[in-house]
């Protein structure tokens, strides 16, 4: 990128050009990803094998277990599954897409990105302070997260993880209204409403959602914060009694610990639908683009995007159903969680029957836009299960809910991650990723994908919790209980240990292709959207930046005559007779 | 254990219990039956899905013409198939939580704390004594900080595990004296969280005798993983006289 002007760090580091400030996000993106995987890896291990020793730390102490967990929830959620697709694919690709040449606000865009690496970095500097990171998970439940002296970790690292995600949704925030401005104002001549990629209209979903949704979570961490240190009691009820001490002089009203669940979880399902919104537009643009053909039921799809979205804040109840909600609410959060069924439905429905017999072109963006598609179903259909609160009072907090949404938000958002990068590659570097390499790096992930998180379904089933720092050693019945679950457990944490392991092709891949992948063609996909436009193209001659941009159709428009394709890009003035618009 | 007695008529279901812990309360059978046919119907569908997927894969290739049918059916039959579903699910969770316990259920209080549960029963004269947090004394023999003054606390019997009769519907009062825990007994499919400063009630019968595993599912600090009690399912004469000696424990 930025092939003109200097190339001085301080360019780099301080830059406001949105491909710059999209590469730092996917480089934060990135780093996160390493630590939360590796992370994961030792909670694995943990769990299955108690008694092995850490390297320059020592026994995994309960605390610890619960730290990792907290830390592996809160990075994955916020600095992965947020960042790389919003903010990152978002600054990289979103202008281009839409026909602008830059983002509308370029300077708020760098000071997001700069919160958003500062609230990684206080995030992990809490494993340095007394205590230890905060153990209480990354929904923060009080009055365990209220009260310092819960827990090792509530004190100085509650705190820290408090800054940090404060400061994350104020980034969000800016991003997100950077996101929206530069949808509404900055699209170029042509760029009507139903002729925006479908990609765009999941950047768009996701930052309405981010808005509504950021904003509520810092009101509550604020509420949270006072909580803790202005003696306010927001959350904390009469006569707490923690650790043999009464809270009553530091917590002197009557709070109730389900308003934060409300608060939380108001902002905690829509993040969910943040960090996929993107993946789901950009599958459908991936799978009508290899198959050379046009989106199925275009409009529709547009229509589902918003109702995912708005659906997705009506329903933050169905966390709650065992927690002391009303019964009858319940109900009607299991009614607006099985209603958004239908549009995921009506999504899967056109990804089949866009591909229907289409013999696509399998690329590895192709492959792991097909992955994505299976993911999405196979997690999203425990969805509706997990809706009935009839069915969540045995599931509830068991692995089977670990199970779903690792399927569907990490491994599905991950695999829209990867066929973004496979995909745009070329659009960024010039050069083509390697795609024997990609297969392969494909093949092996959804092999370890499936085998890690299917049989967690089972372990659920057997009635495995969530956040047991271990399986071994438990007295009473309990410990019968969860000693069955020991053997799935084991082959879980083989396939994990294989699942990472398999990354480092993605990781050689990456590096070498670099350096030495194919030089890539102009328009190496035959790609319809403007990113691919010659003028827009990141290395277009100087005098490109005059050219006017116009687009006169929707994306994926193709026209298959016998033996031969033609490509018909949105900025194409080529005449169609035959296709009628829908 | 074997499970023995499964709802008429799901014979095809109770071949495969996928883990299932044993199922030993009056409700439970119909919410496991509930449960696995979710759990067919949706690895059908998920199976159906891939398989149109992979046939379209490799199908011959087709010059597109696609009616709008193709979407719309589909959709339609899936969601009256979670309208169904929805509406089966609604009426066991009615049935359930709804309505209050019999007025003749078995009173038992459930208190959770850092990383204990305790259980309450009220005693002869059948009324829970008046609570004080400032009591709480563990050490003392009052880990739940009943007062002395009030007259209905005397006779309250305070245990570590919870015993019950069989066929007898039990009313739990819920809470806890610290942070957020999670009840959980999977071999009666029950759940609910303790929450300080509320009182939640649940209840349910127990039908089979033997000891199940009472856990704690919402994290609630470093003893989370060890924070377990046991239930014991006595038939009712031997309830009976269990209570009987623990009575003259606490009223010589
Ligand atoms: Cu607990
Ligand atoms: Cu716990």
């Amino acid at each position: 990128m930025s092939s003109s002007k200097n190339s001085a760090p301080r360019h780099y580091l301080f830059s406001t050009d949105h491909r710059v400030i999209g590469v730092q996000y996917l480089v934060l993106a990135l780093v996160s990803v390493t630590i939360g995987t590796l992370l994961s890896l030792l909670m694995r291990i943990h769990l299955v094998w108690p008694d092995r020793i850490v390297p320059f730390h020592g026994p995994i102490l309960p605390e610890d277990y619960l730290a990792l967990v907290t830390i592996h929830g809160t990075i994955m959620l916020f600095f992965v599954l947020t960042t790389a697709p919003q903010s990152g694919f978002g600054n990289l690709i979103l202008p281009s897409q839409i026909g602008a040449r830059r983002m509308a606000f370029p300077v708020a865009n760098a000071v997001s990105f700069w919160l958003t690496a500062a609230a990684l970095v206080i995030l992990l500097s809490s494993t340095f302070v007394p205590g230890g990171s905060a153990i209480s998970g990354w929904t923060a439940y009080p009055p365990f997260s209220a009260i310092a002296s819960a827990g090792p970790g509530q004190g100085a690292g509650m705190d820290l993880w408090l800054a940090s995600i404060a400061v994350f949704a104020v980034a969000g925030t800016i991003s997100a209204i950077n996101t929206l401005v530069t949808i509404i104002k900055l699209r170029c001549e042509g760029m009507t409403w139903d002729r925006i990629p479908l990609t765009v209209w999941g950047w768009f979903t996701a930052a309405l959602l981010s808005i509504i949704a950021f904003s509520v979570l810092l009101a509550a961490l604020l509420l949270l914060f006072c909580d803790r240190h202005a003696g306010t009691s927001f959350f904390v009820p009469t006569g707490d009694l923690i650790n043999g001490v009464i809270h009553a002089a530091s917590h002197p009203g009557n709070g109730s610990p389900l308003l934060w669940l409300h608060l939380f979880w108001f902002f905690g399902h829509p993040e969910v639908y943040i960090a996929i919104l993107p993946g789901l537009g950009l599958t459908s643009m991936l799978l009508a683009n290899f198959s050379r053909r046009r989106v199925f039921a275009y409009r529709m799809m547009i229509v589902t995007t918003l109702l995912i979205g708005f659906l997705g804040i009506l329903l933050w109840g169905h966390h709650m159903f065992v927690a002391g909600l009303n019964p009858y609410a319940a109900s009607a959060f299991a009614v607006s969680t099985m209603a958004i069924a239908i549009p995921a439905s009506a999504k899967v429905l056109s990804w089949l029957v866009t591909v229907w017999r289409s013999r696509p072109h399998y690329t590895t963006a192709m492959l792991f836009s097909l992955g994505f598609v299976s993911l999405f179903i196979t997690g999203g259909l425990t969805g509706p299960v997990l809706a009935q609160p009839i069915l969540d009072e045995y599931l509830h907090n068991t692995f089977f809910v670990v199970a779903h949404f690792h399927l569907i938000m990490a491994m599905a958002g991950i695999f829209g991650l990867f066929a973004a990068t496979y995909y745009w590659f070329p659009l960024m570097t010039g050069r083509l990723m390697s795609e024997s390499l990609g297969r392969l790096h494909f093949w092996t992930t959804i092999l370890g994908a499936y085998a890690t998180f299917l049989p967690m379904h089972l372990t659920g089933l057997m009635g495995e919790p969530r956040h047991y720092a271990q399986l071994i050693g438990v007295p009473n019945a309990a410990g019968h209980l969860l000693a069955g679950t020991l053997p799935l457990n084991r082959f879980i944490t083989w396939s994990a240990i294989f699942l990472a392991t398999a990354q480092l092709l993605f990781f050689a891949n990456l590096i070498h292709s670099l350096r030495y992948g194919k030089p890539a063609p102009p328009n190496p996909w035959q790609a319809t959207t403007l990113e691919w436009h010659p003028a827009l193209h990141p290395n277009a001659p100087a005098e490109a930046s005059e050219e006017r941009i116009v687009v006169y159709r929707q994306p994926c428009e193709y026209l298959a005559t016998a033996g031969e394709e033609l490509i018909l890009p949105q900025w194409s003035t080529e005449a169609i007779p035959n296709i009628k618009p829908e | 254990m074997i499970p023995f007695c499964i709802q008429p008529g799901s014979f095809a279901l109770s071949l495969a219990t996928w883990g299932l812990p044993f199922d030993a309360s009056a409700h439970g059978p119909a919410v496991d039956h509930h449960l696995l046919l979710n759990l067919w119907i949706i690895l059908g569908l998920a199976a159906l899905a891939h398989l149109i997927l992979l046939v379209g894969l490799v199908a011959r290739r087709r010059a597109e013409a696609t009616s709008w049918r193709v979407e719309y059916l589909p959709l339609a039959a899936l969601t009256i198939l979670f309208a169904f579903l929805t509406i089966r699910a609604e009426r066991l969770w009615a049935a359930t939580r709804y309505t209050g316990a019999d007025p003749a259920a078995l009173q038992v209080q459930v208190v959770g704390e850092q990383f204990a549960w305790y259980f309450r029963y009220p005693g002869t004269d059948y009324t829970f004594g008046i609570t004080r947090p400032q009591l709480v004394d563990a050490g003392a023999g009052n880990p739940l900080g009943i007062d002395p003054a009030d007259g209905h606390g005397a006779d309250d019997i305070v245990t570590s595990e919870l015993v019950l009769p069989t066929n007898r519907q039990v009313d739990l009062r819920i809470n806890s004296l610290d942070v957020i825990h999670g009840f959980s007994v999977p071999e009666m499919r029950l759940k609910q969280n303790a929450v300080p400063g509320m009182t939640i009630h649940v209840h349910f019968t127990p039908k089979v005798p033997g000891t199940y595993a009472i856990l704690c599912t919402q994290v609630c600090g470093m003893g989370h993983y060890r924070m377990n009690a046991n239930l014991r399912v006595l038939p009712p004469e031997e309830f009976a006289a269990w209570l009987a000696a623990k009575q003259k424990s606490v009223q010589p």
